[in-house]
C-alpha cells in the first residue's frame, strides 16, 4: 500500500488524534497526539490489510533546538514496517515539556521494552505502564538525560561511581599500596591530590 | 495473538529444591563476547532469572553524532559492530544519502556491495568460530580465523585498514577497486565453498553438536517478531525478512540471490541459516565482480566534508576526481534539506537502522541507531529463561550480538 | 637397605614421570598446533624444545594467590591432595616384567581408590576458593567422577573375570595367549565403556565440563595461581597417563609386542601410552563439549547398562569355554 494512503487510513480511524502527515523521500510520517498511541500502534499491527508486525525502531527526539514551529518539547517517533506487505510508516508523537509521558507499547511488542528503556535512559522520557523501566546504558545513578539538548557536551563535574572510586584509591594508598614501577608510568590521582 | 514465550516468564521453573543463589556472568567472561553482563538466578544449573546487563561501552554515539557533520559521523560507525565495520559504513551511507537526496554511481553501488558482503563473510566466520569455542569445539575457531585473514588482508589491500575501514563515502566511495584486489577476491570466492564444507565436516556430521543445539533456544516466528528479532536469528524461525529483498539498496536489486529459511528456530536452524548465508554471499560478491561496471566512483556533486584541507587544494590543482560539489558545500553550511528518514540496511547481526533528522545544517539534528546486537540482547533473558547454563552461552552465542554496537 | 633401593626407585620414577608430563604438554601442543594449522611452540629453544621447562620455572616463581575468603587450609590442600594421589597409582603399574614398584595383589582396586582420592581434591579445591563458578566445577567434578567411576569399575570387571585377578603383572600374562596378546577383542565392549569413561574420569574433551573454560572460567581451578595450579596440571596429566597406562595394562596386553626389546623392555608399554594419548588429544581437537545432563544420561543409561551387559557375556562365554 502507498504509504500516504495508509496515513489517510490513519487519519479516518483517529480523527482527533492525527495532526499532520507529510512525506520526505518516498517516506512518510504521521505527527498524532499521545493520548491514545497504544490504540492507534494495534490498529496499525492488527488490521488486516495494514499488519505492521515489525516495530523497527522506537527512539525520543528533543525539538528544543530544531527551527521548525509549532513543535512540543519531545516527541516519540515510532518507526514500523510491514513484513507480509512490505510497506513502512513512522508515527511521530508528541510529548510536552514538563512531566514527559506517554504510554508504553510493551504489551503490543516485547521489543519495545528495551527500546523504550533506552528512551528514558537517555531521553528522560517516562513509559507508562512499563513493567521494568530502570535505565539501561548509563549507570543507575546516572544524572541527567544525555541525549537531552541541554545537556553540557563536557561534564562539569565528576560521575559519583568515579569519585568514590578515587576515594577507594586514596585509602588503599595509606596502605602503602604501591605496586612496583608505579611511581614512572602512573599518572595516579593520589599524586595530583599532594 | 499467542505469546507462549512471555507466558514462559509467568510459570515458575521446575526442577531442584528451589533452593537459589546468583550467579554474576560477565562482563569479563569469556563466553559473554565482549563486555556482556548477564546476571543469573540459578537454581542447580537450571537458569530462573536471567538479566542481562549492558553500557559498559557505552559511548554516546548518538550525542556524539549530533556535533559532527555527516561526513565526520561516518567514523563513528566503524565503532559499532567492529567485526563488520564496513557493513555499517555502507548503511550509515545509504541513509544519508537517502536523507539528503545524494546520488551514487554506480560503480561505487557495486563495490560497496562486494565490501558489505566481505564483512557479511567477515563477521559470519567470527561467529562460527566463537559460536563453536563456547559449545567446546575448538578447531573450528582456527579454521574460520584462516579464511578471516584472507578477508582482512584484502580490505587492507582495498583501504589500508583492517578493523575500523570508513572506506564507503557519502556519494562512493574512498577509491577504486584494484586489479590485483579483484584477482585476490576471485581467488578467495573460489577456493571458500570448499572451507565451509570443512567446518560442516567438523560440525554437522557431529552428534555431540546437534545434541548441544537442536531444539535449544527455541523461538517461534511469531515470537521472534514480537521480540524484534532480526536477521538470521529472525530467518531461523522461518520469517522472510531480509531487507536487501524487501528494500534494496546499493546494487542488491542487481544480483540474484536467495534468502535462507530455517522452520525450527532453534540455535541450529539459526547456524544452518548462517552457514547457508556464506554461500549466498559469494554469490553475491560473484556477480558483483562479473558485472562491475566502469565509471566514477563518487558522484561530482557529492559533499564529502571529511576531506582535510590539504585534499581540497589538490582537488582544486586538478589531480582528483572529486567534484566541485565538495568545495561548495564545504564553504555553505545550510544547504540541506530538512526533513527526516529511517533507512534499514542488512548488516550481518540483523536490521541496523539509522534515523536521521535533519533541520538544515550540516550535522544531523538528531541520529538514532537501531542496532540489533541491542534488541537481540533484551530478548535474551526471555529466551534463556528455564536452560541450563551451557544453554545460555550456546544462546549468546547464537544471537550474535556485538557489544561495540548494543551499547553505542 | 632394600628401603634406600626402594627409594632411589621412588626418585628414579619420579623424575621419569615428571619429565614425560612435561614432555607430554608439549606433545599436545605439537600435534593439536598440527591439527588446526598452526605451529604450537616454536620459540624456546629447537622447535620449542624447551617450552616445557620455561612452564615449570615460570608457574614456579609465579605469585601464590589465596583468596581473602577462602578456607585457606584446605584451599592449599586441595592441589596435593590430587598430585599426590595420582601419583600414588603410579607405584603399581608394571611398565615391564619386574619393573612394578609395588606389585601388590589389589593393583587395580588401588588404581580405582587413587584415583577417587584424586576427585576430592579438586571437589575440595572447588569448595574452599569460595568462588560460584570453582563450587560450580568442583559439584559438576563430583558427579561426573562418581557416575563415570561406575562404568568404568564395571567396564574392567570382565578383564578380571578373564584374567582372574587384580594383580596387573598376572592381568598381562594372563592375556598371553589370546588374540594378539591383548584382550582388545574378546573385551571389545568393555574396551569401549572402558575408553568412554577413561575420558570423563580425566576430564578431557568432550567430558570437560567440570573446567569447562567458557561456561565455567576454568572451573575448580578458576582461583588457582602460580605452582598451585601447575599441581593440578600436572595431576591431571600423570591421570591422563595412569589411565593410558590402565587401558594399555588391561587391554592392550602390557609390555608385549610383536618381538621383545632387548635392553629397553618397557618399549611397547610406552608407544602403546603414547598412542592413548594421541587419541585424548585428537579428540581434544574434534569434538564440542557436552551438556552436564546429557553427560549423566550417558553414563547411566548407556554406559552402565552395557558393562554390565558386558559382565553377563563374560562370564556366560568363560563357563561355557572354561
Amino acid at each position: 500500500m502507498e504509504p500516504m494512503e495508509i496515513a489517510e487510513r490513519l487519519r479516518s480511524e483517529f480523527p482527533e488524534e492525527v495532526l499532520q502527515s507529510y512525506t520526505h523521500q518516498g517516506q512518510t510520517a504521521v505527527l498524532v497526539r499521545p493520548e491514545r498511541i497504544v490504540a492507534m500502534l494495534r490498529w496499525l499491527r492488527d488490521t488486516d490489510d495494514l499488519r505492521m508486525n515489525h516495530l523497527r525502531s522506537l527512539c525520543g527526539v528533543d525539538n528544543s533546538r530544531r527551527k521548525d514551529p509549532g513543535l512540543t518539547r519531545f516527541e516519540v517517533v515510532y518507526n514500523l514496517y510491514s513484513i507480509p506487505h512490505r510497506h513502512e510508516i513512522r508515527l511521530r508523537a508528541e510529548v510536552g515539556a514538563e512531566d514527559p509521558v506517554i504510554d508504553s507499547v510493551v504489551e503490543l511488542w516485547s521489543a519495545a521494552d528495551w527500546m523504550e528503556r533506552e528512551t528514558f535512559d537517555l531521553m528522560g522520557i517516562e513509559f507508562a505502564n512499563h513493567p521494568d523501566l530502570r535505565r539501561v546504558l548509563l549507570p543507575d545513578d546516572w544524572q541527567g538525560h544525555p541525549l537531552r539538548k541541554e545537556y553540557p557536551l563536557k561534564g562539569e563535574v565528576e560521575w559519583a561511581g568515579m569519585t568514590e572510586l578515587l576515594e577507594k584509591v586514596k585509602e588503599l594508598d595509606q596502605y602503602g599500596f604501591q605496586p612496583d614501577g608505579n611511581e614512572q608510568t602512573s599518572s595516579g590521582p593520589s599524586k595530583e591530590d599532594k | 495473538m499467542t505469546r507462549p514465550i512471555r507466558q514462559r516468564l509467568e510459570v515458575p521453573v521446575a526442577g531442584g529444591d528451589g533452593e537459589r543463589y546468583s550467579l554474576r556472568m560477565g562482563p569479563q567472561h569469556p563466553a559473554t563476547h565482549g563486555v556482556l553482563r548477564v546476571d543469573l538466578e540459578l537454581d542447580g544449573e537450571t537458569i530462573v532469572e536471567c538479566t542481562p546487563q549492558v553500557g559498559y561501552l557505552h559511548r554516546g554515539f548518538e550525542k556524539l553524532a549530533e556535533t559532527k557533520t555527516y561526513a565526520q559521523g561516518l567514523i563513528l560507525t566503524d565503532r559499532l559492530d567492529y567485526i563488520a565495520a564496513m557493513a555499517n559504513n555502507v548503511g550509515y551511507c545509504v541513509a544519508v544519502e537517502r536523507l539528503l537526496d545524494i546520488p551514487v554511481p554506480m560503480r561505487a553501488k557495486y563495490i560497496r556491495t562486494i565490501v558489505a558482503e566481505m564483512s557479511r563473510l567477515c563477521s559470519h566466520l567470527l561467529w562460527l568460530a566463537t559460536h563453536a569455542l563456547d559449545i567446546g569445539a575448538m578447531t573450528v575457531f582456527l579454521y574460520c580465523f584462516r579464511e578471516r585473514e584472507v578477508l582482512l588482508d584484502l580490505f587492507e589491500e582495498l583501504c589500508g585498514a583492517r578493523l575500523t575501514f570508513s572506506y564507503p563515502r557519502i556519494g562512493g566511495v574512498r577509491q577504486d577497486v584494484t586489479g590485483s584486489f579483484i584477482d585476490e577476491l576471485q581467488r578467495f570466492i573460489d577456493i571458500f565453498p570448499s572451507r565451509i564444507a570443512e567446518y560442516e565436516t567438523l560440525i554437522d556430521t557431529n552428534r555431540i553438536w546437534l545434541k548441544r543445539t537442536v531444539g535449544i533456544g527455541k523461538i517461534t516466528g511469531e515470537e521472534a517478531l514480537d521480540l524484534g528479532l532480526t536477521g538470521a536469528c529472525l530467518r531461523g524461525s522461518g520469517v522472510d525478512y531480509d531487507i536487501r529483498k524487501h528494500q534494496p539498496y546499493d546494487a542488491y536489486d542487481q544480483v540474484e540471490f536467495a534468502v535462507p529459511l530455517g522452520s525450527e528456530g532453534d540455535v541450529y536452524a539459526r547456524y544452518r541459516c548462517r552457514i547457508e548465508e556464506m554461500h549466498q554471499s559469494i554469490r553475491i560478491i560473484q556477480q558483483c565482480i562479473d558485472q562491475l561496471p566502469p565509471g566514477p566512483i563518487v558522484d561530482p556533486d557529492a559533499p564529502d566534508l571529511v576531506m582535510p584541507i590539504k585534499a581540497q587544494t589538490t582537488i582544486q590543482a586538478g589531480r582528483s576526481e572529486y567534484g566541485t560539489g565538495l568545495i561548495r558545500l564545504l564553504r555553505d553550511e545550510n544547504i540541506y534539506i530538512t526533513g527526516d528518514v529511517y533507512v534499514a540496511t542488512e548488516v550481518p547481526k540483523g536490521e541496523l537502522g539509522f534515523y536521521f533528522i535533519s533541520d538544515g545544517n550540516n550535522r544531523p539534528y538528531r541520529m538514532h541507531i537501531r542496532s540489533p546486537s541491542f534488541i537481540h540482547i533484551g530478548a535474551l533473558s526471555q529466551i534463556a529463561r528455564g536452560e541450563l547454563i551451557a544453554d545460555l552461552i550456546a544462546n549468546i552465542g547464537s544471537l550474535d550480538v556485538v557489544l561495540g554496537e548494543s551499547d553505542r | 637397605m632394600n628401603i634406600l633401593l626402594m627409594l632411589v626407585w621412588i626418585i628414579i620414577l619420579f623424575c621419569v614421570v615428571m619429565l614425560h608430563v612435561a614432555y607430554a604438554t608439549y606433545f599436545e601442543r605439537k600435534i593439536i598446533g598440527r591439527m588446526q594449522v598452526r605451529m604450537g611452540p616454536m620459540r624456546v629453544g629447537w622447535y620449542g624444545l624447551l617450552q616445557p621447562i620455561a612452564d615449570g620455572i615460570k608457574s614456579f616463581f609465579k605469585e601464590d594467590i589465596v583468596p581473602d575468603r577462602a578456607d585457606k587450609p584446605v584451599f592449599l590442600m586441595a592441589p596435593i591432595i590430587c598430585l599426590v594421589a595420582m601419583m600414588a597409582s603410579l607405584a603399581v603399574l608394571p611398565f615391564a616384567k619386574g619393573w612394578v614398584l609395588a606389585d601388590i595383589d589389589i593393583g587395580l582396586l588401588f588404581i580405582f581408590a587413587m584415583s577417587g582420592l584424586a576427585s576430592y581434591g579438586i571437589v575440595l579445591a572447588g569448595w574452599s576458593s569460595n568462588s560460584k563458578y570453582s563450587f560450580l566445577g568442583g559439584l559438576r567434578s563430583m558427579a561426573q567422577v562418581i557416575s563415570y567411576e561406575v562404568a568404568m569399575g564395571l567396564s574392567l570387571v570382565g578383564v578380571m573375570l578373564m584374567a582372574g585377578s587384580l594383580n596387573l603383572t598376572e592381568i598381562v600374562e594372563a592375556q598371553g595367549d589370546s588374540f594378539l596378546g591383548m584382550y582388545l577383542m574378546p573385551q571389545c565392549i568393555g574396551f569401549f565403556v572402558f575408553f568412554v569413561s577413561m575420558l570423563a574420569e580425566t576430564n578431557r574433551v568432550p567430558f570437560d565440563l567440570p573446567e569447562a573454560e567458557t561456561e565455567l572460567v576454568s572451573g575448580y581451578s578458576t582461583e588457582y595461581s602460580g605452582m598451585r595450579y601447575a599441581m593440578f596440571f600436572m595431576a591431571e596429566y600423570i591421570g591422563m597417563m595412569v589411565m593410558a597406562s590402565i587401558g594399555t595394562v588391561c587391554f592392550l596386553g602390557g609390555w608385549n609386542g610383536p618381538f621383545p626389546v632387548p635392553f629397553f623392555p618397557p618399549l611397547w608399554f610406552v608407544l602403546k601410552v603414547y598412542m592413548f594419548m594421541f587419541i585424548f588429544i585428537w579428540i581434544r581437537a574434534t569434538l564440542p563439549r557436552y551438556r552436564y545432563d546429557q553427560l549423566m544420561g550417558l553414563g547411566w543409561k548407556l554406559l552402565i547398562p552395557v558393562a554390565l551387559g558386558n559382565i553377563v557375556l563374560t562370564a556366560f562365554m568363560k563357563a561355557i569355554i572354561g
